[in-house]
């Protein structure tokens, strides 16, 4: 007990330089962020105004938050190419998560139904396309997707299709490249929980003559419901600020919020608008983040 | 009964089976396909190793990718060493002071659009005034990498037996000597899993490398994403298989070093 607590001193220690590093490079830039969302846009290097110069005294910083304004917020959400690609992020987030926890339950099924010496083997081959890089995996899919590609080619072979179908700058184009890119993050965590479940239960279920679709919507489900929310959680969380993804395989008659943001902080290169749309996408995700926090908390601190 | 059991076990291979086709399939082609002697990626035209000769030969690709191991190599060394300071402080620290800020910065990456934290991260790097290059990409990558190493090693370190510690200072060990002498060796694969994981994402970065480099020092994936949205391209298949056979040796070190499978298991996220 006594050296217990004489640990946790050193061990306290140990939080002062990752605290710091966090501090600056990940809380303080927010900072920077909302400052700039309130800023107004400006032919200048760098591109908006005010800028805060503390050199030149307390009324110049006076006169540089006065100019503060709400202007690219009031901005965002009267006009509707923002508020349209708000929700379609929204909708797209939700439908690739539903998409996702379908197939993904199955699978992690599947896992944790394996002999223990097959489950960490799946669970590597899970793994391994995470490891490997998601720009390669949707760039692999653009191939395949391509108006020549792999799978026109087996299409038309087959004779389901007459011409060969436009797949690549379409939703569902979107759809395959999100669920494949997130799959193993909706897998591993209810893979985790569906492992931990004791087979005593279902054989129990069995005795007392539940069937085996009913033993699974009154057991196996119920309990599995932390890793569903866990991976619901790691996947809707991202998902609603993706960029790549959209950009590469959907076309750009709509564009998602991430998309928005990159055009109109590169293309554009208006800042403060880029940094409302940021703001507003953190707003959006604040909940879920709050969620996902606690779930992580419980998840790694939860023996004590 | 054992029938029902059987069905279900029929269920469960094909599930999986399908899972992982859909996971690898495109990947084997896309490794297939780099190999192909004609132009159009499409039509099948003989094995060769063209495409790989050109990427050898493509000054600019090969500059980005020099770029990118070295910014891979620095990044995941710096977050290993801060990820595993904070997963010691976490794990053994109890409470302290402003704990929950502290878990929630480190939590919060793992999942935060990329894009918000690589437009912080530029604004950040403008408002000091920094040249941007190597360094502030660096720096970006190992505040997200870093992240993910303290969530891997604090998971081993919360399953790890505290007594160990303890008898060790109750045989006379101060906390340093403790730490060094029993619990690093005994959290060393999950260090390595994390320094390989750090780095393997600092290589695969798009969104946070384009926001924080500096003009004419771009990252491979950079040029890679620049190239792929003018279309699909031999070269780039040859070079995203050279990529994937790194990742690979990087992932059999792995398996080698650490009992990686099991540390992941236990945390929420798939790391």
């Amino acid at each position: 007990m006594s050296a217990r607590r004489i640990f946790t001193g050193p061990a306290r220690l140990a939080a002062i330089a990752p605290y710091l590093w966090m501090v600056l490079f990940f809380l303080v830039p927010f900072g920077f962020v909302l400052k700039i969302s309130l800023s107004q846009t400006a032919i200048a290097q760098p591109p908006y105004l005010p800028v805060f110069d503390p050199t030149q005294g307390f009324e110049a910083i006076k006169a540089a938050f006065a100019a503060l304004s709400l202007d690219n917020f009031k901005l965002l959400v009267s006009d509707h190419l923002y508020v349209l690609s708000y929700l379609r992020s929204l909708v797209v987030a939700v439908v690739s998560t539903s998409i996702l926890l379908l197939i993904g339950y199955p699978i992690a099924y599947g896992m944790a139904r394996l002999p223990q010496r097959w489950q960490s083997v799946a669970m590597m081959l899970v793994i391994v396309p995470f490891w490997t890089s998601f720009l390669i995996r949707i760039y692999a899919w653009i191939n395949i997707l391509q108006h020549d590609g792999l799978l026109n080619q087996i299409l038309l072979a087959l004779h389901l299709v007459s011409a060969p179908v436009v797949w690549l700058s379409t939703d569902s184009a979107m759809y395959i490249g999100l669920v494949y890119s997130y799959l193993p993050f909706m897998i591993l965590p209810l893979y985790a929980t569906l492992a931990k479940m004791d087979p005593s239960l279902l054989e129990a279920a069995n005795d007392l003559g539940a069937s085996p679709l009913r033993a699974f919507w009154l057991l196996t489900f119920p309990l599995s419901l932390p890793g569903v929310g866990a991976g619901v959680l790691l996947c809707f969380i991202p998902i609603v600020g993706e960029f790549v993804i959209p950009d590469l395989l959907a076309g750009s008659h709509s564009l998602m919020i991430g998309q928005i943001l990159w055009l109109e902080f590169f293309t554009n290169k208006d800042w403060p608008v880029a940094s409302a749309a940021a703001v507003a996408l953190l707003i959006l995700l604040v909940p879920p983040l709050l969620l996902y926090d606690r779930l992580q908390r419980r998840q790694l601190e939860g023996a004590r | 009964m054992a029938r029902t059991v059987n069905r279900i076990t029929r269920f469960n291979i094909s599930a999986l089976a399908l899972g992982l086709a859909f996971l690898y399939l495109p990947i084997v082609i896309l490794v297939i396909y780099s190999f192909n002697a004609s132009r159009l990626v499409t039509v099948w035209g003989g094995w060769s190793l063209r495409w790989y000769t050109e990427f050898f030969n493509d000054r600019a690709m090969l500059e980005a990718a020099w770029m990118s191991l070295r910014v891979a190599a620095a990044s995941a060394t710096i977050a290993t060493l801060l990820g595993t300071l904070a997963a010691v402080a976490l794990s053994r620290g109890d409470r302290f002071k402003g704990r929950t800020l502290f878990s929630g910065m480190l939590y919060a990456p793992l999942v935060m659009p990329e894009i918000i934290t690589g437009l912080s991260l530029l604004l950040l790097f403008v408002a000091l005034n920094a040249e941007r290059g190597f360094w502030t990409v660096t720096i970006a990558h190992t505040t997200l990498t870093m992240c993910f190493v303290a969530v891997v090693v604090q998971s081993r370190l919360t399953s790890l037996d505290r007594s160990l510690e303890e008898a060790a200072m109750d045989l006379g060990c101060n906390p340093v000597q403790a730490f060094l002498s029993v619990t690093l060796p005994l959290i060393m694969p999950a260090i390595a899993a994390g320094w390989m994981l750090a780095f393997i994402l600092s290589l695969d970065d798009v969104v946070i490398a384009t926001f924080t480099t500096g003009p004419g020092s771009a990252t491979l994936p950079i040029r890679i994403y620049s190239e792929v949205r003018l279309g699909v391209k031999p070269e780039i298949n040859a070079i995203c298989t050279l990529f994937i056979a790194l990742i690979a040796v990087v992932i059999v070190a792995a398996s080698f070093v650490s009992k990686l499978t099991r540390t992941r298991g236990e945390s929420a996220a798939p790391l």
